[in-house]
C-alpha cells in the first residue's frame, strides 16, 4: 500500500439472477481478498445445500435469517484492497425495498456497477437502477454486460445492448458511463481479461475501479463549511481560543480569506486553520478542521461559513425530490424534522407535486407517497436553510426527514 | 487552485472526526468505550483530533471483565492519565456481587456477560450514546451494522429494523431510556488500523508485538498460558514467538505465531495473511456462524 492510496466507494445494482453476488465474489476471489476461513465456511454451506461448486454469493450474507432463508436483508458493506486502491462495496439486495436500499447505498458511492444479463438485455429493472443512480447523482456509472459466456461472447450482442442503453439513458443526467462485457462466472474481464473477447479493447472491471478519477467527485469550487461544534477551552494558554469545528464539505479555504457567515450574513476573515497536527495555510474538502476568525461574531452549530463570490441559497421554502423510506406513508398534514448539514429544523409539506414511476419515469399527480416512492415536493421550513441544488453539491443539497414521534428516518431528500 | 489528493487514511480519519463531533453536538450525555486495545487507542487519537485544544466532551468508559491481559490494563490507565481525561471503570465483578450476573465457572470466557455490566453502566450514568471501536470488516453481522446503531431500552440490536443511513447525515435522536451505539471507525479495516498506528506512531500494549510466550496447542488454536488457562493432562507447554491480533478475554483470545516487532512488520504480515482477524484469534466467535449476531441482539456493542 503506497502513501497515496485512495478510497473508492461503489455499489452493484442487479438481482441474483444477473449474477450480482457472483460478480462480487469473483472480484474478491480474484483479487485475493477472501480469507481461508471465510472460504472454508462458505464451502461447507454450499456442500450442505448440495451445490456442485462453491457459491461465492454466500460471502455477502451476514445474518442468521439470511443464511437460513438464502435471502439478503438490507445493506451490507464489504471491504477489499488491491495494491492500487482500497474499496468499499455497498451491497444491496435485489428484491423488496429495493429503491430504499439502493438509494441508501448509492448516497455515498463514487461509482455504480449496473448489471445487465447479456441474454436479456436492457430490462425494466435496468431503467430503475439507472434512474436511481442518476437521481442520487452517482458520479460514475459502469454498465457491466454479464453472462457474455452465454451469448458466445458475441460483440454484436454487446453492441446492441450498448446502443439500447444509450438511447434510454439520454433522457437522464448521467455524468460518465463505461460499458464492459464480462462473465462473472468464468472470470473474463472482471480481474483477468481472459481470451474470449479479443474484440474488446476497453478496461476490465477491476482496471476501471482502480483508475477512475475521483478527485472531482466532491465540489471543489464553492467553499462550504457547516459549523458542527464550537470549541472554547477557556483555560490558560487557550483562554481566548474560539475554534469553529467542522468538515469542509466543498471547495477550499486559506488563511486570510474573506468568509461570510450564513444565514446571518456577516463577513469576517480566516485567522487560522487549526488541526491537532498544527496550523495549516490552506485546507480543502473533505478535511475536518477548526477555523478561528478575525472578528468576534456570534456563531453556533448549524451556521455555515462560505465565500462571498460563490454564495449558496438561503431560504425557508424549496422544492426537492424525496425518496420515501418508511412503511408509514407520508402525511401532508404533519410536521416533520429535517436534518440538513449540521442544521435541524421543523418542516411542512406545502405541496406534493407528483410521484415518479421509477420504472417508466412517468409522473403521477396527486399521489399518496408510500415506501420506495420518489416524489417531487415543495417544503417549507420553520427557519431558513443554507443550501445548494443537489446536482451542484451533494453535501449541501441533501437532507434527511425524521418523524418526530418515532424518531425514525422516513425520507431522503435532494434539493432541486 | 486544483484540489489536493487525499489518501484513504486522510478520508477515513476525517469521516471519523466528523462522526465524533456529531455525537458531541447532538447527544446529551455520550461516552467513549475505551479498553486499551488497538482499535480503541485509534479512537482516542481520533478524539484528540476532533476536540483538541478542548477537553473531550465525554468520559472514557471501560467495562472490565477482569480477564484482561495486564499489559492492556496498564496501557489503558497510562493513556487515560497522559491525556488527562476522565476514565470510568465498571467491572463484571460488581455485577456478580450484585447478583445480576451469575456465572457457573469464574475461569470461563466472560464476553457474553459484558453486555449486562455495560447496560448497568449506561443506566447508572444515564448515557444516551456510547461510541465504540467496532469495525464492519471484523465480522459478518457487523457488516450490516449502522454507524449510528439504535438500541431500545433493553440495549437490543434489531438487524431487520435498522434506520436507513444516508450520505453522512446521521439521525442521532432517541427517546428517554433508549440509546445509541456509535461506531466512528466502521469503515476502517484491520490494515487501516495498523497503517494509522504506524503513521501516528501510537503507543499500544506490548503484546500486539512479537514476544516469547508460554502457550499450549488445543485443536487449531495456540492458547496463552495464564493463571486462568493451565495445561490439561497430556498438553505440553511450549515457548513460542507470538503476537496478538486482538486482545480480549484471556481465556478465549489466541495469539498468532509471528516475529513482527513493529507496526510496519505487522502491516507486511497483515498484507499476506490468509485468515480473518477474529477467525484466527477469537474462540468465542467460532462456536457458531451467528455468535456475534446473537450477542449484539442482547446488547453487546
Amino acid at each position: 500500500m503506497s502513501d497515496t492510496t485512495q478510497l473508492l466507494r461503489f455499489i452493484t445494482a442487479g438481482s441474483v439472477d444477473d449474477g450480482k453476488s457472483t460478480l462480487i465474489g469473483r472480484l474478491l476471489y480474484d483479487s485475493k481478498s477472501i480469507f481461508e476461513d471465510q472460504f472454508s465456511a462458505i464451502s461447507k454451506t454450499s456442500e450442505k445445500r448440495g451445490m456442485a461448486a462453491v457459491d461465492l454469493s454466500l460471502l455477502t450474507d451476514g445474518l442468521q435469517a439470511e443464511r437460513e432463508q438464502g435471502i439478503t436483508i438490507d445493506v451490507a458493506y464489504r471491504y477489499f484492497a488491491t495494491p492500487k486502491r482500497k474499496f468499499i462495496i455497498g451491497d444491496t439486495p435485489g428484491h423488496e425495498q429495493y429503491t430504499r436500499n439502493m438509494v441508501t447505498a448509492a448516497s455515498t458511492a463514487n461509482l455504480a456497477v449496473i448489471l445487465i444479463d447479456a441474454r436479456r438485455g436492457v430490462l425494466t429493472q435496468t431503467r430503475r437502477h439507472t434512474f436511481i443512480a442518476s437521481l442520487v447523482g452517482v458520479p460514475h456509472i459502469v454498465v457491466a454486460v454479464n453472462k457474455m459466456d452465454m451469448v458466445d461472447y458475441s460483440q454484436q450482442r454487446f453492441d446492441e445492448i450498448v446502443a439500447e442503453y444509450r438511447q434510454f439513458a439520454a433522457q437522464l443526467n448521467l455524468h460518465e458511463v463505461t460499458f464492459i462485457p464480462l462473465s462473472a462466472l468464468v472470470g473474463d474481464m472482471v480481474v483477468e481479461r481472459g481470451e474470449a473477447m479479443d474484440w474488446y479493447q476497453g478496461p476490465t472491471l477491476m482496471d476501471k475501479l482502480e483508475s477512475v478519477v475521483i478527485d472531482q467527485d466532491v465540489n471543489t469550487r464553492d467553499f462550504r463549511f457547516p459549523v458542527q461544534w464550537v470549541c472554547r477551552p477557556q483555560t490558560g494558554e487557550h483562554h481566548d481560543f474560539r475554534g469553529f469545528m467542522g468538515r469542509i464539505e466543498a471547495g477550499q479555504v486559506a488563511v486570510g480569506d474573506e468568509v461570510t457567515l450564513l444565514p446571518a450574513g456577516r463577513t469576517t476573515r480566516v485567522k487560522d486553520i487549526v488541526t491537532y497536527d498544527g496550523s495549516l495555510k490552506t485546507a480543502a474538502a473533505p478535511q475536518s478542521v477548526a477555523l478561528t476568525l478575525t472578528d468576534e461574531i456570534d456563531i453556533s452549530r448549524g451556521d455555515m461559513l462560505v465565500k462571498a463570490e460563490l454564495m449558496p441559497t438561503v431560504a425557508q421554502q424549496f422544492t426537492a425530490m424525496l425518496c420515501w423510506l418508511s412503511e408509514t406513508p407520508m402525511d401532508k398534514n404533519r410536521k416533520y424534522i429535517i436534518k440538513h448539514t449540521s442544521r435541524v429544523v421543523k418542516c411542512l409539506v406545502s405541496s406534493l407535486d407528483y410521484r415518479v414511476d421509477v420504472n417508466t419515469l412517468e409522473h403521477h399527480e396527486n399521489p399518496t407517497v408510500n415506501m420506495n416512492d420518489i416524489a417531487h415536493v415543495t417544503l417549507k421550513t420553520q427557519k431558513p436553510l443554507v443550501f445548494d441544488s443537489y446536482t451542484r453539491n451533494r453535501a449541501t443539497g441533501s437532507f434527511i426527514v425524521i418523524d418526530e414521534a418515532t424518531n425514525n428516518t422516513v425520507a431522503a431528500g435532494m434539493i432541486c | 487552485m486544483s484540489n489536493p489528493t487525499f489518501t484513504h487514511l486522510d478520508v477515513l480519519e476525517s469521516e471519523s472526526i466528523h462522526i465524533m463531533r456529531e455525537v458531541a453536538a447532538e447527544c446529551k450525555n455520550p461516552a467513549l468505550l475505551f479498553s486499551g486495545g488497538k482499535d480503541s487507542i485509534v479512537m482516542l487519537r481520533l478524539a484528540e483530533k476532533a476536540f483538541r485544544p478542548c477537553k473531550f466532551p465525554f468520559p472514557l468508559v471501560h467495562i472490565d471483565t477482569e480477564h484482561n491481559f495486564p499489559e492492556v490494563i496498564k496501557a489503558r490507565d497510562k493513556l487515560a492519565a497522559d491525556l488527562g481525561e476522565r476514565l470510568i471503570v465498571r467491572s463484571l465483578e460488581g455485577s456478580i456481587a450484585k447478583g445480576t450476573i451469575i456465572i457457573k465457572d469464574p475461569d470461563l470466557p466472560r464476553n457474553p456477560y459484558q453486555s449486562v455490566t455495560l447496560l448497568e453502566t449506561i443506566a447508572e450514568f444515564g448515557f444516551d450514546a456510547c461510541m465504540g471501536g467496532a469495525r464492519r470488516d471484523e465480522e459478518k453481522a457487523r457488516a450490516k451494522e449502522r454507524i449510528f446503531s439504535f438500541r431500545d431500552e433493553f440495549g437490543q440490536w434489531d438487524p431487520k429494523n435498522q434506520r436507513p443511513e444516508l450520505w453522512d447525515i446521521y439521525n442521532t435522536r432517541v427517546h428517554n431510556d433508549e440509546n445509541m451505539r456509535v461506531f466512528p471507525i466502521s469503515n476502517w479495516t484491520e490494515m487501516d488500523i495498523w497503517e494509522y498506528i504506524d503513521r501516528e506512531n501510537l503507543y499500544i500494549p506490548s503484546i500486539y508485538y512479537a514476544h516469547e510466550r508460554e502457550v499450549i496447542r488445543r485443536g487449531d488454536n495456540v492458547i496463552p498460558v495464564s493463571h486462568l488457562v493451565q495445561p490439561r493432562p497430556g498438553e505440553k507447554i511450549e515457548m513460542v514467538s507470538v503476537r496478538f491480533r486482538t486482545v480480549g478475554d484471556m481465556t478465549c483470545t489466541a495469539p498468532v505465531e509471528s516475529t513482527a516487532s513493529n507496526a510496519l512488520e505487522i502491516i507486511a504480515e497483515t498484507a499476506i495473511t490468509r485468515i480473518t482477524e477474529r477467525g484466527a484469534t477469537r474462540m468465542d466467535d467460532q462456536t457458531s456462524e451467528a455468535s456475534m449476531e446473537l450477542r449484539k441482539k442482547e446488547g453487546y456493542f
